[in-house]
């Protein structure tokens, strides 16, 4: 009964700030609306006893992305006006669509069942059962050449963020490590003959 | 009582703001791509739901891989958005025109 009451508040809540995403004027209010969402989806994969993911989508998702979208967001100075135009020119369609589909989704799931029988769960785990060990063990086994994979990919986002947001700005200094580096004795010291004077 | 239907629905529910959300803002570059982010979202919630209803782990792992994946495209994302405002002093989807495609 519990559970029923919060899946309905979270689910409430969560396409409610999923419209919030979509349809508010400003870009700051969409990503703090994806900001209850994402909390909101946490909260649900909790009572799906998803702890792990749950508290991942926390701290990754709403701790680096999020902060990272308001970050740039907040950073460019945006006109949000020239941006909303043909917002209702577009506004049937992407409804019809929408529409559309959950329609189909409801029936296939709701109304068909998937062909399936859905109406138990798997049984619930046992208590003290821990669902970070659980996957940490399917990590660093099965899947542990896709898991380095995953590191490389995020290597490579990494250095393709940084490399593209690089710039060399005029009348900017900065060492040039390598021609430091580089540098021999000859080119720095020079050795004179210098004639003694003569002491009067 | 909750059953997967339930979890279903609501994750194609998100899937569907998130297509209409490409088809309202089509000018806007940052609403696209945390729609993206709302999509994969959905995305998650059906392998969370069905790791849950048939009781295997295996599911999560892929949940863990999309948020990997999920969190590298937006990082660049973003950057290829801060370069294209500077370049153009605009995120207007209709300027990205360089290519002349």
């Amino acid at each position: 009964m519990l559970t029923t009451i919060l899946f309905y508040v979270f689910a409430t809540v969560l396409v409610a700030s999923a419209l919030g995403v979509v349809l508010s004027k400003n870009p700051v209010h969409a990503a703090l609306a994806l900001v209850l969402a994402f909390f909101n989806s946490a909260a649900l994969w909790l009572l799906l006893q998803a702890e792990f993911l749950g508290i991942v989508l926390v701290l990754v998702y709403v701790g680096a992305v999020m902060v990272l979208f308001l970050f740039v967001v907040m950073m460019l100075d945006i006109n949000i006006a020239q941006l909303r135009e043909g917002f209702t020119r577009y506004a049937p369609l992407g409804v019809l669509v929408a529409a559309i589909m959950v329609a189909e989704i409801t029936y296939v799931v709701w109304v068909r069942h998937l062909g399936l029988d859905l109406s138990s769960w798997a049984p619930a785990m046992p208590v003290g059962f821990s669902n970070t060990k659980a996957l940490g063990a399917l990590l660093y086994t099965d899947y542990l050449l896709p898991f380095q994979l995953a590191a490389v990919v995020l290597l490579v986002a990494m250095v393709a963020a940084i490399s593209l947001t690089m710039r060399k700005r005029p009348g900017y200094k900065q060492q040039d490590i390598a021609a430091q580096v580089a540098v021999r004795r000859q080119d720095r010291v020079r050795i004179m003959k210098v004639d003694s004077e003569q002491v009067r | 009582m909750i059953g997967l239907p339930h979890f279903l629905v609501l994750a194609g529910i998100l899937f569907s703001i998130a297509v209409a959300g490409i088809f309202l803002n089509r000018k806007n570059v940052i609403v696209l791509l945390m729609c993206i982010e709302l999509m994969l979202l959905a995305v998650n919630f059906n392998f969370v739901a069905f790791s849950r209803w048939l009781g295997d782990v295996n599911g999560q792992v892929f949940v863990f891989f999309i948020l990997t994946v999920a969190a590298a495209e937006s990082a660049i994302g973003l950057a290829i958005l801060v370069v294209l405002f500077r370049e153009g002093r605009s995120i207007n989807v209709d300027s990205l025109n360089r290519m002349q495609g």
